[in-house]
């Protein structure tokens, strides 16, 4: 029997299999830091040893603060500059604004490795010491063209008239867009700043290239932390990294209201 | 429907420009200049301690043609190829049945693809480290099932590399996927049943070629960063998985000769560009 039913079956099989596929390894990452075993891939009874001791990492502690410092403020540029450039493209004569929107794409398509060593060349050519402020600015030079893709994808499905027709009642252009526009992107560009955020949290490439001593970011640390053998610290604090990303993603998602949620990516 | 006409005057232009320029001279000048400075340096020679001389000579490109570094650039375009053939074949029926699935199941279907997608990257990858570890899970399952006697070495080889890359960019696959599968039309997948095709038939003739642009963006999308792929390879990968990021990070930072990294550095891009061309070429819409 080749019938539907039989070919439903299959295809639900196939799709749980993937699921497996994409969340045994993170069960296994999170069910091992709680493991007591120090080497031993065996279960040693159940520990919370490991998270007690990144508690006590103080290089840690720093790299935590090192990476949030860094997120905020490069979020905080792209986001002001993206949103900014996403409202200007707007404005613009279609044939300029075509060919803006491909040359801005560029830095989405570009090999990470690519900005990575660029940025180090053009920092250690211009003499500036490689540290937190290369760093940041590399995250907002690569989260700028990803805040300026949502929020022109929600600006382009925005009605022109609702701003014309404020204008229409004699609001100036900052009122209609300060009244108007901008509640109406709000969502976007909180979602877009979320997602920026998260995506400088979770750097490594570039950070890699533009980081110099004192720079250290938790990415990093963990990246060091996981060369230089493996510890079950890594597991808890991999675990954690693990939670904290599907807590900024489900805020992402939540703000932007967003049904169909692929639309982050596509 | 883009912009609305009355933006389009030359003031609107020229408040356009004021609103667009902070943005263009942060890409300009940590964006395009660093490019700049990598193709210039390219072309430069490098000096006797590490440093740049600033010669032009081809030398760079034509050492790449060397069969050593062509090797990796081969490994690189198999991997690649490799990972998005089967994010393909994995990610299809994944696709297939969530655009089928009732849709206030799509959404958590959806969600929970993109989960794993948006955890850190070097902890998905660190994740397979304890998978395949010699005295990882896979290696006990197999033991324990009596498939293999002794524990078999799979970190470290191209198959972990192949299984991390496959991982990374699963959902990038699934998600465009997902999106032209979803927009066909039901009643065309019954005309074709109506008309006697077999489910085969069904699959190639219709479905197939109404999904293309979803599966032409999907292949993209995961082929460019495997190309470039650089954590997936360091970590899972043994001595000598080396693939393009990882070449190009060594003679950076190991042998430190710049010009040959920055030359490596632009024959990857060149290979991206050349996709994204063929992309547009067949009639793809903008994967991002």
């Amino acid at each position: 029997m080749k019938g539907p039913a039989w070919r439903r079956r299959g295809l639900l099989a196939a799709s749980l299999g993937n699921l497996l596929f994409l969340y045994l390894p993170i069960a296994v990452l999170i069910v091992y830091s709680f493991n007591a075993a120090k080497l031993a891939m065996t279960w040693q009874g159940f520990s919370l040893q490991w998270y007690a001791a990144l508690a006590r990492d103080h290089a840690l502690m720093v790299a935590c603060q090192n990476s949030v410092l860094i997120a905020l403020v490069s979020t905080s540029v792209a986001t002001l500059l993206g949103v900014s450039a996403a409202i200007g493209l707007e404005r613009l004569p279609w044939r300029l604004r075509a060919w803006l929107d491909g040359a801005l794409l560029l830095p989405l398509v570009i090999p990470e490795i690519m900005m990575g060593v660029a940025l180090l060349l053009l920092f250690v050519l211009i003499k500036v010491p490689l540290g937190l402020l290369t760093v940041t600015i590399g995250h907002a030079a690569f989260n700028l063209p990803v805040v300026m893709v949502i929020v022109r994808a929600r600006l382009r499905k925005l009605d022109p008239q609702l701003e014309e027709a404020a204008r229409d009642l004699g609001a100036t252009p900052w009122q209609a867009f300060r009244r108007v526009t901008l509640p109406l992107l709000r969502p976007a560009i909180v979602g877009a700043a979320l997602l920026a955020f998260t995506v400088s949290l979770d750097d490594f490439v570039v950070t890699f290239f533009t980081a110099g001593p004192g720079s250290t970011t938790l990415p990093l640390k963990v990246y060091s932390m996981i060369k230089t053998g493996i510890s079950p610290e890594i597991n808890a604090l991999s675990a954690m990294l693990v939670v904290a990303s599907m807590c900024l993603v489900g805020l992402s998602l939540a703000v932007q209201r967003q049904r169909k949620i692929y639309s982050l990516i596509h | 429907m883009t912009g609305s006409r009355a933006f389009q005057s030359p003031a609107g232009v020229r408040q356009a420009g004021w609103l667009l320029a902070p943005a263009l001279v942060w890409m300009g000048l940590f964006f395009v200049l660093p490019l700049l400075i990598v193709l210039l340096i390219s072309f430069a020679s490098r000096g006797a301690y590490g440093g740049v001389e600033w010669t032009f000579t081809l030398a760079n490109y034509r050492d790449l043609a060397d069969p050593l570094y062509l090797w990796i650039y081969l490994r690189s375009c198999a991997f690649a190829l490799a990972t998005t053939g089967l994010c393909l074949c994995l990610g299809f029926p994944l696709a297939y049945y969530i655009a089928r699935a009732p849709a206030r199941w799509q959404g958590l279907w959806l969600m929970l693809v993109l989960v794993p997608f948006w955890t850190n990257f070097l902890v998905r990858t660190y994740a397979w480290m304890n998978v395949l570890r010699a005295d990882g899970l896979l290696n006990r399952l197999l033991a324990a099932t009596g498939v293999i006697s002794e524990p078999v070495e799979i970190l470290y080889t191209d198959l972990a590399v192949l299984i991390g890359l496959v991982y990374g960019y699963l959902p990038f696959m699934v998600l465009p996927l997902y999106a032209a599968l979803e927009r066909i039309d039901r009643s065309l997948i019954e005309a074709a049943r109506d008309l006697y095709a077999s489910g085969w038939t069904v699959f190639t003739r219709v479905i197939v070629p109404l999904a293309k642009p979803g599966i032409i963006a999907g292949c993209l999308l995961v082929f460019i960063p495997s190309l470039g792929a650089y954590i997936t390879p360091d970590l899972l990968g043994g001595a000598r998985s080396m693939m393009i990021g990882n070449f190009i990070q060594h003679e950076y930072l190991v042998v430190r000769d710049w010009p040959l990294g920055s030359a490596a550095s632009f024959v990857l891009m060149a290979m991206v560009l050349a996709g994204l061309w063929g992309y547009q070429r067949a009639g793809g819409e903008r994967p991002l």
